[in-house]
């Protein structure tokens, strides 16, 4: 059979619904049109239009981070690019596998300074895993093939395709590759045999054994076997902001979350114990602090991770294990079962003891009168009346902090934020590609008058596709983090980190046609949060305003540059 | 410490401000850095000179291992390596001095390439020590103008960089 001969624009969409594309977050614009009037003769997929080509990647990357699968964005040249830019960062620093396509001025205009036009391939190239321009209408197929493949093998990321308006005008012959091989890419995935033995035999004879599970592990779909081998072990458990639900919450041998805001006992076990399991983790500042401070204890430090370029890279490691941290778990779990009989583990019972004494501290409990809405007490509310099993998005601040601390998820994929980059904005876009690759499954945004009004223009998206999510928004007329560093580290002068001239958000919610609600008292805090989750308001976006109490603060808390031991506790102040 | 890691890398657009950037975004140093392709026209081979310590440098060669148009990378401080660099120097010469010029050139077995009135311009070939060897023995002020490649490196016998 002969190949088609079609558009370069029809060859971008057929390419599109051969990697089973289901939605296009995107915005049209001169460089895109004719890829835009072949999606308006499709359908196969969905095209969702946003406000800000910013939504439109962020909305991508939540489709990805939800799902697993890789999440596609389109947007034009010039400034539809460059608005992109901090979508695809986010999206970057995450690792999270996405495919932006974006316009292009013609070739023949490419370096005139032509209208709408920007070296996007120069722009984005230190925050893509790889991009592509593409100059040659038969390069189409190929390219977006590759674009797919190194997006969502090895460590993922967003991989960006750019492609010159006018070899979307001509035609080629149709002919989309069934595989790709490359010989300057091949991610590792099995694990080396001997590293594994000997991580094993470490971690049997570990006194202080720690696990300390990372974003890997949820982007690696090995939550189901690293909570196996924990269980097979019976070893404590922490995760980083970005690993939550990667190993249940509600599992007594997790610790919490670990790091500038996390627990007493994560933080302690992660410094004084004497072997350590990393998994899909890269240790981050955020996370264990100072570096020397967290070898200041000797420890052996076993870390799986895909990417060779995470290991040894801010603490020297004892056994690195390069491979899909799936695949690395399942062969410890056979690994384990072998010896499994030699296995003393009564010899890391005082440990267990000594993290128990440490939880005793309940660093965090809060101080709540009634007299105010405390923000925890509106994540623990939200919790129960979503039975624990919503997604929740959040933007970044205090508020994403206490969501992440109080929302105990028990499930990958339902905790969507931008962990590394710390995106502002991120938010609503995210709750968006959430509900609609979920559409019957609760999506709550957790959110601040700050954060919420960096993407608020997508209120407007929200409506256009019915899209029901339930916004959190906890209102304390502040920057929260920034005041809260100002507060501990710049003798309470608060620049430029108060929120003035705030919008009403009911009146501004009901203007976009959606449910506006404003709570200011800690006693309507569940029967608000059971009104907006009810079956009336299932097929509304409900936005919530919490006036919540100013003055508080994340705790504990761990200032820049210290160490993990060194915490600011609520109780200490 | 002084590193020469030589990649080969997908001739592509762009591959090289890949690795720029690269160095440039992690506040690697570059001392020099060369390009050309090969024999086989869809490779081009680099030789980068950097500096650092252990740990930055094993940083160096699996970020650049990372990039997905590098195909291979090599260490060759890790072995026995040749190191050449070409040097252009134009010096300025009067005639009671030509003789001692080309003296000195000899020694380094420089070539002189071109001459004019007060001028020569000596072609340079060597290790980057040599070189800067011989600009030492200079009198600056007679110095008008140097250019060089950078260095190039290779393995010794059996060392190959080769896919």
């Amino acid at each position: 059979m002969k190949p088609e001969i079609i558009t370069g624009a029809e060859i971008v969409i057929r390419s599109l619904q051969e990697e089973s594309v289901k939605f296009v977050f995107g915005y049209p614009g001169g460089a895109v049109l004719n890829i835009y009037d072949a999606i308006f003769k499709q359908t196969q997929f969905k095209h969702v239009l946003v406000r800000h080509e910013q939504a439109a990647v962020h909305a991508a990357d939540a489709f990805s981070r939800a799902t697993g699968k890789v999440g596609v964005a389109l947007v034009t040249s010039g400034p539809g690019a460059t608005n992109a830019v901090t979508g695809i960062a986010t999206a970057f620093m995450d690792s999270i596998p996405m495919v932006v396509i974006s316009g292009q001025v013609p070739t023949h205009a490419i370096g005139q300074d032509a209208f709408q036009e920007c070296d996007t391939v120069g722009i984005t190239r230190p925050c893509v895993k790889h991009n592509f321009l593409v100059k040659d209408i038969n390069n189409i197929a190929s390219t977006i093939k590759k674009a797919f493949y190194l997006a969502a093998t090895g460590r993922p990321g967003p991989v960006l395709v750019d492609i010159p308006k006018d070899i979307t005008a001509e035609e080629a012959e149709y002919i989309y590759p069934k595989s790709i091989s490359m010989r300057s890419y091949n991610p590792i995935i099995k694990g080396h045999t001997g590293q594994i033995n000997k991580a094993i035999e470490l971690l049997v004879n570990a006194k202080k054994p720690m696990v300390y599970s990372g974003g890997g592990v949820v982007l690696g779909d090995a939550s189901e076997s690293l909570t196996n081998f924990v269980n097979e072990l019976g070893f404590p458990v922490t995760s980083t902001l970005m690993g939550l639900g990667g190993f249940p919450a509600s599992d007594n041998k997790f610790q919490g979350m670990l790091g500038m805001h996390g627990t007493y006992q994560a933080n302690m076990a992660m410094q004084e114990c004497d072997v350590l399991l990393a998994v899909g983790a890269r240790f981050d500042d955020r996370v264990i602090g100072n570096p020397d401070n967290f070898l200041a204890k000797p420890k052996k430090i076993i870390h799986i991770d895909i990417d060779p370029a995470s290991i040894s890279k801010r603490v020297k490691i004892d056994i690195p294990i390069v491979g899909d941290v799936k695949s690395v778990l399942e062969e410890f779990i056979l690994t384990y079962k072998d010896i499994k009989k030699t296995h003393d583990k009564s010899i890391a019972s005082d440990w267990l003891e000594q993290i128990k004494k440490w939880a005793d501290k309940d660093c965090m409990a809060y101080k709540d009168d009634g007299s105010q809405i405390k923000p925890q007490r509106v994540i623990q509310m939200l919790h129960k009346v979503t039975n624990g099993d919503a997604f929740v998005t959040s933007d970044v601040g205090q508020h994403q902090m206490w969501a992440a601390q109080y929302y105990a998820f028990d499930k990958p994929r339902r905790w969507i934020n931008s962990g590394g980059l710390g995106t502002m904005g991120v938010g609503l876009p995210y709750a968006m590609g959430c509900q609609l690759a979920f559409p019957d499954s609760q999506v709550a945004c957790v959110t601040g008058e700050a954060s919420i009004q960096m993407c608020i223009q997508e209120l407007s998206t929200c409506k256009q596709f019915n899209l029901p999510v339930k916004i959190i928004n906890l209102n304390n007329r502040y920057m929260g983090m920034v005041r809260q560093w100002q507060e501990f580290f710049y003798g309470n002068r608060y620049a430029e980190s108060y929120m003035d001239a705030l919008p009403d958000f009911v009146k501004l919610a009901e203007s976009y046609g959606h449910v506006g609600m404003k709570i200011e008292k800690s006693s309507d805090i569940e029967p608000a949060l059971k009104e907006a989750f009810s079956p009336k308001l299932k097929e509304r976006l409900v936005f919530m305003d919490f006036i919540t109490d100013q003055s508080e603060n994340v705790f504990p808390m761990i200032a820049s540059g210290k160490g993990l031991s060194e915490m600011i506790l609520a109780e200490d102040l | 410490m002084r590193h020469i890691i030589s990649l080969l890398m997908e001739n592509e657009a762009g591959a090289l401000s890949r690795v720029s950037g690269l160095f440039s975004a992690r506040g690697y140093n570059i001392e020099s850095l060369t390009v050309a392709p090969t024999e086989d026209s869809t490779l081009s081979r680099m030789t980068i000179i950097t500096s650092g310590s252990d740990e930055v440098i094993e940083q160096i060669i699996k970020q650049l291992n990372k990039l997905i148009d590098v195909v291979r990378v090599l260490d060759l401080n890790d072995g026995k390596y040749i190191e050449r660099e070409l040097m252009l120097v134009k010096v300025k010469v009067s005639v009671q001095y030509q003789d001692e010029m080309k003296r000195i050139s000899d020694i380094f077995r420089g070539r002189i390439i071109d001459v004019s009135d007060n001028t020569f311009t000596i072609e340079l070939t060597g290790a980057t020590s040599k070189l800067d060897a011989y600009i030492d023995s200079l009198d600056s002020d007679s110095i008008i103008e140097t250019v060089r490649t950078g260095a190039s490196g290779i393995g010794r016998g059996d060392r190959i960089l080769k896919i």
